[in-house]
């Protein structure tokens, strides 16, 4: 009964919190502290509602479990992180996106490639590429190239048809301002047509980034050398140990979220010129 | 239609590439088994061979063709159209965990979306959880969701939906957010003017002019849902659905499964999507907005 009144308080108490600090001016402090307080208050809830109506930790471990597990391993945790993230989704995430982008300046100097490509790819794009996984590890084999495969093959079309689209997101003023200075193709290219298309290249790179742990992840599922977050997974769930399954969701949301925010702080970096970056500072 | 001669040649050239790894991919094993017969093979029996192995590397597109025909309209023919064996069946059931799914995710994503939109608390601390719920690889919690779901005898479909419904909640939030706050200042300046109540705001303005951005979440949304339910069936133990022929085709090497199975999947989101497209046309004609 006291976890329960615990996990109360700790609603209506975030939810008062967050309900003043929203309704003062914004601040860049308030700004922050609102999603904290929100994501700190579900935790406990959790915890006390865990502790409370006695759930089985088989079915959901309270968070305080899953931190004990997630210290208690590390090295495990690390060797799977090592095994999917760098050498499965990092490497497939860099050849798939960079074929992409070649192929995509190669495609823009021809118009009928671009007309027939483009409809193409946004189709693929819609596709469910994951289902590519099983045919990929039986091409290349059990180990992390199988999965950088996937990850190409995952990646390649949205970054494919971003950077087409922010290719040709020059207007002909510009184009022809660049005539008249007498640049050639390689100089329109690089200091108007490129700059031009970062937005897109980079809204491209984002949407990679959440795909290439997903593609590595899942691929694992369809055979892996015994290690790797997705092998971890799915074998501890067929043990039961959810609690290092939850240790492995961690580590792969902070990932996600690492690579994410990276991309984002290089968009803010490289785009600082955009209406939808200058807006906010 | 001026894309229809483009697509046409980009499209053939996909089959062209398609056909000519199948030669180079399945060439080893044709020339193995050549070898063992003590023979050799002269180029076009190379062809023949590599075009109708039964468990070739990759199979040619007349091969998966062939056996999507067996699978489906063959066994229609034969009066067994929703047998186990036939595609049909493992379409029609990942389809309906798809559907279920897509609407529960719409619905929660409007829901949270309105939440978002007028009420400045929720958009403060809720909005940046949404984005970061999706920077988690969401696919790999799947298998414990289903286990766990099972385990407190929720199982079939519901589970399955789960997966489609978080998959597909995010761009609706995120598209229904930008549509419901897609009126100018003078538009809702206007709906003041004419002393408007806030739910008629949102019937009369809000909710029409965020119509074309809901449409284009719907489309994103549907494709996302059905990857999730095909990754929620491979943790099932391959019972039914696409996800789970291919899961099994992996398990027995039976690469023409895998094939026609990933072929399904791609037909089944194009008409998904494509149905999706056409109720927004119909929808945006009879607005006056397109």
């Amino acid at each position: 009964m006291g976890w329960l009144a615990i996990g109360l308080g700790a609603w209506l108490g975030g939810w008062w919190l967050n309900h003043v600090l929203s309704h003062r001016p914004a601040t860049r402090l308030t700004r922050l502290a609102v999603p904290v307080i929100f994501g700190l208050s579900i935790v406990v809830i959790w915890e006390s509602l865990v502790r409370g109506l006695e759930i089985s930790p088989v079915l959901l471990p309270p968070p305080t479990q899953i931190a004990a597990t997630f210290a208690a391993k590390t090295h495990i945790l690390w060797e799977d992180f090592v095994q999917t993230v760098i050498k499965g989704a990092l490497t497939g995430y860099i050849l798939g996106c960079g074929a992409a982008f070649l192929i995509a300046v190669a495609i823009d100097r021809f118009p009928f490639l671009q007309r027939g490509l483009l409809p193409v790819g946004n189709f693929v794009a819609a596709l469910p590429i994951i289902g590519m996984a099983p045919i990929l590890v039986m091409w290349f084999g059990f180990d992390w190239q199988s999965k950088a495969a996937v990850v190409v093959v995952m990646v390649f079309f949205p970054m494919l048809v971003n950077t087409v689209q922010g290719l040709q997101d020059t207007s002909a003023m510009q184009r022809d301002l660049m005539r008249t200075y007498g640049a050639g193709y390689w100089t329109t290219l690089l200091k108007l047509r490129l700059p031009a298309a970062m937005p897109f290249i980079f809204n491209g790179l984002k949407i990679a980034s959440t795909l290439a742990l997903i593609g590595a992840i899942v691929a694992e599922f369809f055979g892996s050398p015994i290690k790797g977050m997705g092998f971890r997974i799915s074998t501890s769930v067929g043990q039961l140990a959810l609690d290092l399954v939850w240790a492995e969701i961690v580590v792969a949301a902070i990932a996600g979220s690492a690579f994410y925010g990276g991309v984002a702080l290089l968009e803010k970096a490289v785009t600082f010129w955009h209406p939808s970056q200058r807006g906010r500072s | 239609m001026r894309n229809l001669v483009p697509v046409l040649t980009v499209v053939c050239a996909i089959f062209a590439i398609w056909y000519a790894a199948a030669v180079w991919l399945n060439a080893p094993w044709a020339h193995n088994k050549a070898e063992r017969a003590g023979t050799t093979l002269e180029f076009t029996e190379l062809v023949a061979d590599t075009w109708s192995q039964d468990k070739p590397k990759l199979p040619a597109p007349h091969q998966v063709g062939a056996e999507i025909w067996n699978t489906t309209g063959a066994m229609v023919a034969s009066g067994r159209g929703f047998s186990k064996r036939s595609l049909i069946f493992h379409s029609w059931v990942t389809f309906s965990a798809t559907a279920l799914g897509f609407v529960l995710g719409t619905g929660l994503g409007i829901a949270l979306a309105i939440g978002i939109v007028y009420n400045r608390t929720m958009d403060m601390s809720v909005m940046p959880w949404v984005i970061a719920s999706q920077t988690i690889p969401i696919l790999a919690i799947a298998p414990m969701i289903i286990v766990v779901l099972n385990a407190v005898g929720i199982s079939g479909l519901l589970p399955k939906a789960m997966i489609s419904m978080y998959l597909s909640f995010f761009p609706v939030v995120v598209g229904m957010v930008k549509g419901l706050r897609s009126p100018a200042h003078m538009q809702l300046d206007q709906m003041r003017t004419w002393n408007a109540t806030p739910a008629q705001t949102f019937w009369k303005l809000r909710l029409p002019s965020s119509m074309p951005y809901l449409f284009t979440s719907l489309k994103i949304g549907m494709a996302a849902s059905l990857v999730g339910a095909i990754v929620g069936e491979l943790p099932t133990g391959a019972v039914a659905g696409l996800g789970a022929r291919l899961l099994a085709g992996s398990y027995y090497g039976q690469t023409i499964q895998i094939w026609s199975a990933l072929i399904m999947a791609a037909t089944l989101a194009a008409v998904l999507v494509g149905l999706i497209g056409v109720i927004q046309r119909i929808v945006l004609k009879r607005m006056g907005m397109a």
